[in-house]
């Protein structure tokens, strides 16, 4: 394919802005996304050196370097930085950049208002982060937010909750600004169905946070009321119910962990087929696979409270209904495995994190099965197997995912290879230690060692050990991406295509993109081209 | 393409959605009280005087069992004159409950009942409770707190035992008993 006929930089004269405006005013979306990426790997490794914190502590029975009450407020602090700082952001990062390039827009849709999403976040945290440094500490209720207990606060709590605010009005610019780009700047031709699966992944994500970010803007808001202006949402004295704020918190949390995963399908449905050198294997039944995962995460919420009490017919729903997301999950993983049959594979990084992603996270989707049975949960619940679960999705599910897409695009960003050897390091390390910290935890949890705790039995003590060493590996093992991106310059001039069996629009401009991309529409003979 | 302002019809559509889905996070409390008083989810009683004309069933033994909690900011002691009572359903009965005030100013109490099993929340029928209304207290007031109830003959075959339990709150916020 001929790339320098579609889009030579023809507007030389409208390039950047000079100096900190170019990044305080920026309304192009390949800035946005990497500023974006930048404060999400800036988050992970603020959160990273809070587990830091937190597996120290663990690595032997007894208090070792914090006291108690710091050690909670580091697993909430934790939790809320990975969740809301690190991968979610992450994902609309790889969204700013690669879908107007994937659909062929000049921009996202809403530029002005890109920029506003994007650096409400540096505000959003820098305010949770500030609660460190008041009088009574951070958040420690846990990054859930249960009531009675996070109303005992100390100064830390309308901060909380007016962070909270603050990242909910971002995700919801964000997501306004992704559906209506992807639905009215595409491409002429490309048709819904024509959609690459990560913009296919990302418009049902952005759905799902208009939906839900909203109601977790409201329950944190009763929670406001409840503390300072006399209401009882949650309060049983004056008739209401803490058990309620546990439905409302869930029925947000559980569509927001597909949130955070449905766009790292979206990633690795672009990889494996490249590195396969096929077509992705039942492109539309991932379509329908991801939509049917998105509608299933609204009906399952309580699988997250079985032990709170609730009648038998509702215990049985939520885990039938639960049980049911593994149907199109399945279709999702049979679709990747089917991609890879029979192909011309190769095994560069981005395809290493991508395999890594199907195998791990499909452990992690197994523990969730196990947790998903209402009888056997009232002794999973609350221990560290729940934590090896949520962690098997979340790091080997969602960040080898964002690691995947992030190698795997790096090139035509930079316009230079990345050293391969050092990022095939990264990936093997990264393998190795996510499994050492994380596989024994399945182990502890089956045994009884409760979650949030900063002491435990001996029993508990080897398992531990080994899962400190192995968090201590991955935090270290990180600092090699870091490495591998500050010289990412360095390396070979990277061709237009990057990759031998990449397909998509992304590949038909220049590498690196330069500013301004499909400042007309690319014609429907290329981009139908760029999807054969 | 579309021109940016073409942008709008959709742009305000999803705005709308963000708002009514704001509005719904607070439309799940009052649908989830009406949940709750259907299937006596939470353990969920009646909250007002009901009146129930049934025909004893006396070849059924029921043990009701009465639970006292205080909550930590109240600064009472409550406590039910009888720990448990063997009833029969469709049957009135009384149990007393006494509480006192520790504190040397007046309050204002409020007991706020739940049932377990869950099962058995619907079928068991308050007449007449010192819950139904917040309670006022002089200071250093003790007092003995009335209750009467009926256990529906509807009660499910395997539920022979049935525990109430009542929390103890002050009803002065939360917040303002923290800073005393």
């Amino acid at each position: 394919m001929n790339t320098a006929a579609i889009d030579i930089p023809h507007h030389d004269d409208h390039g950047p802005a000079k100096g900190i405006g170019r990044w305080l005013f920026s309304t192009n979306h390949k800035d946005i996304g990497t500023m974006y990426l930048i404060f999400s790997l800036t988050m992970f490794f603020i959160g990273g050196l809070m587990a830091m914190v937190i597996r120290s502590e663990l690595a032997i029975p007894g208090l070792q370097f914090v006291h108690p009450e710091f050690f909670n407020q580091m697993t909430t602090m934790h939790a809320l930085i990975m969740v809301f700082g690190a991968i979610m952001p992450a994902f609309v990062g790889l969204a700013n950049w690669m879908i107007p390039l994937q659909i062929g827009a000049p921009d996202m849709a809403l530029p002005r208002m890109n920029n506003w999403s994007f650096w409400i976040l540096p505000v959003a945290f820098g305010i949770l982060l500030s609660t460190l440094f008041m009088p009574g500490g951070s958040p420690a209720g846990g990054w859930t937010m249960y009531p009675p207990l996070v109303l005992q606060t100390g100064d830390a709590f309308p901060f909380l909750i007016f962070s909270v605010h603050l990242m909910g009005l971002s995700s919801i610019m964000g997501a306004i600004n992704i559906i209506v780009t992807v639905i009215n700047m595409r491409a002429p031709d490309m048709t819904l169905l024509k959609m690459p699966m990560f913009v296919w992944t990302w418009l049902i994500t952005a759905y799902l946070l208009i939906a839900v970010m909203p109601v977790l803007a409201g329950a944190v808001t009763m929670l406001l009321t409840d503390q300072f202006f006399d209401t009882s949402f949650f309060l049983a004295a004056g008739g209401g119910d803490p058990v309620m704020f546990q439905h409302i918190f869930w029925f947000f949390g559980h569509p927001e962990v597909y949130i955070m995963i449905l766009p790292a399908f979206g990633v690795v449905s672009e990889i494996i087929p490249t590195f396969s050198r096929k077509k992705l294997f039942g492109h539309d039944s991932m379509v329908y696979a991801a939509s049917c995962i998105a509608f299933l995460s609204f009906i399952v919420w309580a699988h997250h409270m079985f032990t709170v009490g609730m009648p038998l017919t509702g215990q049985l729903f939520f885990m039938f209904a639960t049980m049911l997301i593994a149907v199109p999950t399945g279709v999702k993983i049979f679709n990747w495995v089917a991609t890879m049959w029979r192909g011309a594979m190769t095994f560069e990084t981005p395809m290493l994190f991508s395999l890594a992603f199907v195998f791990l996270f499909t452990i992690g989707g197994f523990s969730g099965l196990m947790l998903a049975v209402a009888p056997a949960d009232v002794q999973y619940h609350d221990t560290y197997f729940v934590v090896a679960h949520f962690h098997y999705v979340l790091v080997p599910g969602s960040v080898f995912a964002i690691m995947a897409g992030a190698y795997y695009w790096l090139p035509k960003w930079t316009g230079h290879m990345y050293n391969e050897t050092l990022a095939k390091v990264h990936f093997w390390a990264s393998t190795i230690f996510v499994n050492i910290t994380f596989f024994p935890m399945h182990f502890l949890g089956l045994a009884g060692m409760p979650r949030r705790i900063p002491d435990y039995s001996t029993q508990f003590a080897d398992f531990n050990t080994v899962a400190s060493i192995g968090a201590i590996g991955f935090g270290l093992s990180q600092l090699l991406f870091v490495w591998v991106l500050l010289t990412a310059k360095k390396g070979a001039k990277a061709s237009d295509r990057v990759w031998e069996g990449a397909h998509g629009l992304e590949w038909t401009v220049p590498s690196p993109a330069p500013y301004h991309t499909f400042e007309t529409p690319p014609k429907a003979r290329i981009a139908n081209e760029a999807f054969e | 393409m579309l021109k940016k302002n073409e942008h709008r019809s959709l742009v305000v559509q999803l705005l709308i959605m963000a708002v009514a889905m704001f509005g719904f996070g607070f439309l799940l409390v009052p649908l989830y009280d009406v949940f709750c008083e259907i299937t006596g989810f939470g353990g969920r009683t009646n909250a007002v005087a009901a009146v129930v004309e049934e025909a004893p069933d006396l070849t059924r033994e029921i043990r009701v069992e009465f639970v006292t909690t205080v909550n930590e900011y109240a600064q009472f002691e409550f406590a039910a004159d009888a720990d448990s009572m063997t009833v029969s359903p469709g049957k009135m009965y009384y149990a007393t409950f006494t509480a006192k005030n520790l504190a040397a100013v007046q309050k204002v109490a409020q007991a706020v009942p739940s049932v377990a099993p869950v099962s058995a929340a619907e079928h068991f029928t308050k007449i007449e409770c010192f819950c139904f209304t917040s309670q006022e207290f002089m200071a250093n007031e003790e007092r003995a707190m009335p209750l009467q109830f009926i256990v529906n003959p509807d009660l499910p075959d395997y539920v022979d035992t049935i525990t109430l339990q009542y929390t103890f709150f002050d009803t002065a916020p939360v917040a303002a008993n923290l800073e005393n």
